[in-house]
């Protein structure tokens, strides 16, 4: 993760303090994290509830949205309807779905025949490979240019770099997906296909190439991911660090004599990035989500890429695992950040 | 009779002044007249397209050109798969685009604002089950459950303009229940309950016309996430099949095969027209935002 060497930074003014007010502290902390424990299970709870009811009574008919306009007799709709048990109650269907759903079975999917809980869990990895890599480089990125551009506010260099990462912000993930596969990939004018255009590996390489491989099918979809994430951080960092520069202490530092350059990084800069740390948390969650369209542009065989898969069907069981996954992915990422967010700031949480 | 008119135009003068000021500050932010610019030339653009590229530019049937043209002086941007002109669908999309976008923020703040003024007025445990729902809606991954309501809805604008508003409001609601409670604790709500305002009264006349400014600026930036989201919905084929948008367009280009024959005439202007657009709305917004509140210093 990219804040690894953050907490030692900030923790530091912590081990000033007596023995009493740390017993203290532990206690409000311990309540504090029950209380958000609790809450991600409730909210982990309606979001099983939610997709239930989204599922089943949304769309009137699962089965003739299964079939799709396909002419199907009723004898073979019915058949269909015990397959997937929804020829029960819809109280049973729903007593039963929950107590699945809490042992990881997320029921068949349409489109593959094979359990939903399954589909996910092989292609989990290649999507944590892909966004995790993206998230650490766009994070130290943003992190590195907001605090850049921040410290010369209002300078051209400043000005500069919030136009480019805002122009980027603004530009579809999906839209210079394809533009960069046009151009790196499949080669225009001078330019030759440098890298392939989709999927994961080659299929034909073992050991330290296999992970080359891996590394040359990801530059084009990490690229893309980072072009369009870093300016949320880059504005956030920009925007908490300008805060902190009307703070007296940064007055004292550079009264002490400090050099500029150690007045931001050691004095500035932790403080600044605190709200920053939760923005990388709630990035990760969003991260599976995020995928979606540039694991589609790209072939990349991910949750993102299944998402797309199921959609087009419409595969229901499937896009309802996946939509409990990626919220499941947010809910828990909001989780960690709220539960390490009083580590990192000790006025959080008393 | 005669002190009617005269309160009236009082109030009429005053918010006169207001909008000059604002305006006078708003002009001071180089960036966010740019967007100004540009959104008003977009506009102007959409609204004139039945008079610039006629009626008939979405029509298959009777499509001018050929399949897959390249750039041309007759279609200077050449041609889709069944022959229509890409300028005059650019310029047709921008359409429903711009509806799209500004329908599902003004409903993404409509419902946020409610909720907002209600939890903020009435508090007690009604407010905290309005904010747990918000809570879990900010917690949930907006876009997903978007997709996931344009998918099991049946196919058509109005079904994206709800996903799209349905996603999007609790950082609103959040935002103005904030204000409401900061508004309701100064004297004059408490002088207006005195003389006997309802609770009606208090949120319409007092509180709400407190929460406009920022609501304005949350409607501004929301536009341009809500452009980004139908683009990225009707690529996914998800959005209207009967009408052309931006999102559409580059769906159409992906399964015509433009990707891997190279046509970037044929992708990249659907792609810039978004970004100019989202981008000229967050600057405008972003400008908006300072304006109203200077120490975010987010504009500087």
């Amino acid at each position: 993760m990219t804040t690894a060497s953050t907490p030692a930074e900030v923790v530091r003014p912590r081990e000033v303090r007596t023995a009493g007010e740390a017993s203290r502290t532990t206690v409000a902390y311990l309540r504090h994290a029950a209380g958000k424990l609790g809450g991600a299970a409730v909210s982990l709870l309606a979001v099983l509830v939610t997709s239930f009811f989204l599922f089943r009574i949304l769309p009137g008919d699962p089965v003739k949205a299964m079939t799709h306009g396909v002419p199907t007799s009723a004898e073979q709709l019915a058949t269909l309807r015990r397959q997937f048990s929804l020829d029960l109650p819809l109280w049973q269907q729903f007593t039963d779905y929950c107590a699945k759903a809490l042992t990881g079975d997320l029921g068949m999917s349409y489109q593959f025949r094979a359990p939903v809980g399954e589909l996910i869990a092989q292609k989990v990895p290649a999507t944590l490979l892909l966004t995790g890599v993206a998230v650490v480089i766009y994070s130290a990125l943003g992190l590195w240019l907001g605090t850049r551009s921040a410290w010369r506010h209002g300078s051209l260099g400043d000005r500069l770099n919030t136009g480019v990462a805002l122009t980027l912000w603004s530009v579809p993930s999906f839209w210079l997906g394809l533009l960069l596969i046009i151009v790196f990939a499949v080669g225009m004018g001078p330019i030759p296909g440098l890298f392939p255009t989709g999927g994961m590996e080659s299929g034909d390489t073992t050991g330290f190439a296999y992970v080359l491989d891996v590394a040359h099918h990801m530059v084009l979809p990490v690229l893309t991911l980072v072009a369009v994430g870093y300016a949320q951080t880059l504005l956030v960092m920009r925007s908490s660090l300008l805060d902190e520069m009307g703070g007296d202490y940064l007055t004292t530092a550079r009264a002490k004599g400090l050099r500029d350059d150690v007045v931001r990084r050691r004095h500035a800069v932790p403080n600044a990035l605190l709200p920053t740390v939760t923005m990388v948390f709630i990035n990760l969650g969003h991260v599976a989500a995020g995928s979606i369209l540039v694991e589609t542009v790209f072939s990349w065989p991910g949750l993102g890429g299944l998402f797309y898969q199921a959609l087009s069907v419409p595969d229901l069981p499937l896009v309802q695992g996946l939509f409990v996954v990626f919220a499941g992915a947010m809910i828990l990422m909001n989780l960690l950040a709220d539960l390490l967010y009083p580590l990192l700031d000790p006025r959080v949480g008393r | 009779m005669t002190t009617v008119p005269t309160t009236t135009s009082l109030a009429w003068a005053r918010r006169r002044n207001a909008v000059a000021r604002f305006w006078q500050r708003y002009r001071s932010h180089r960036a966010g007249l740019y967007g100004l610019a540009g959104l008003a030339l977009i506009a102007a653009l959409a609204l004139a397209a039945p008079l610039v590229v006629g009626d008939d530019v979405q029509s298959v049937t009777d499509a001018p050109g050929g399949a897959l043209e390249s750039p041309s002086g007759r279609f200077p941007l050449g041609t889709d798969q069944f022959g229509r002109s890409l300028l005059g669908l650019l310029v047709w999309g921008a359409r429903v685009s711009l509806a799209v976008g500004l329908l599902a923020a003004a409903l993404s703040v409509a419902i946020g604002t409610l909720v907002g003024i209600v939890a903020g007025h009435y508090g007690g445990w009604f407010s905290t089950v309005l904010m747990r729902v918000t809570d879990w809606f900010l917690v949930m991954p907006a876009l997903v459950l978007a997709i996931v309501l344009a998918t099991v809805l049946s196919r058509s604008m109005w079904t994206v303009i709800l996903a799209i508003g349905i996603t999007s409001w609790p950082t609103t609601a959040r935002l103005v229940r904030a204000q409401t409670i900061a508004v309701e604790s100064r004297p004059y709500i408490e002088r207006a309950r005195a003389l006997g305002g309802g609770h009606g009264h208090v949120m319409t006349r007092h509180v709400l016309p407190n929460v406009m400014p920022l609501v304005l600026a949350q409607t501004t930036l929301g536009i341009s996430t809500a452009i980004l989201t139908e683009a990225t919905l009707a690529f996914l084929g998800l959005g209207d099949p009967t009408v052309v948008s931006w999102g559409g367009m580059l769906q159409d280009a992906r399964e015509a095969g433009a990707v891997s024959a190279g046509h970037w005439w044929y992708l990249a202007p659907p792609g810039i027209a978004i970004a100019l657009v989202a981008l000229a709305f967050t600057l405008c917004g972003r400008a908006i935002e300072s304006v109203l509140n200077p120490k975010l210093g987010v504009g500087r």
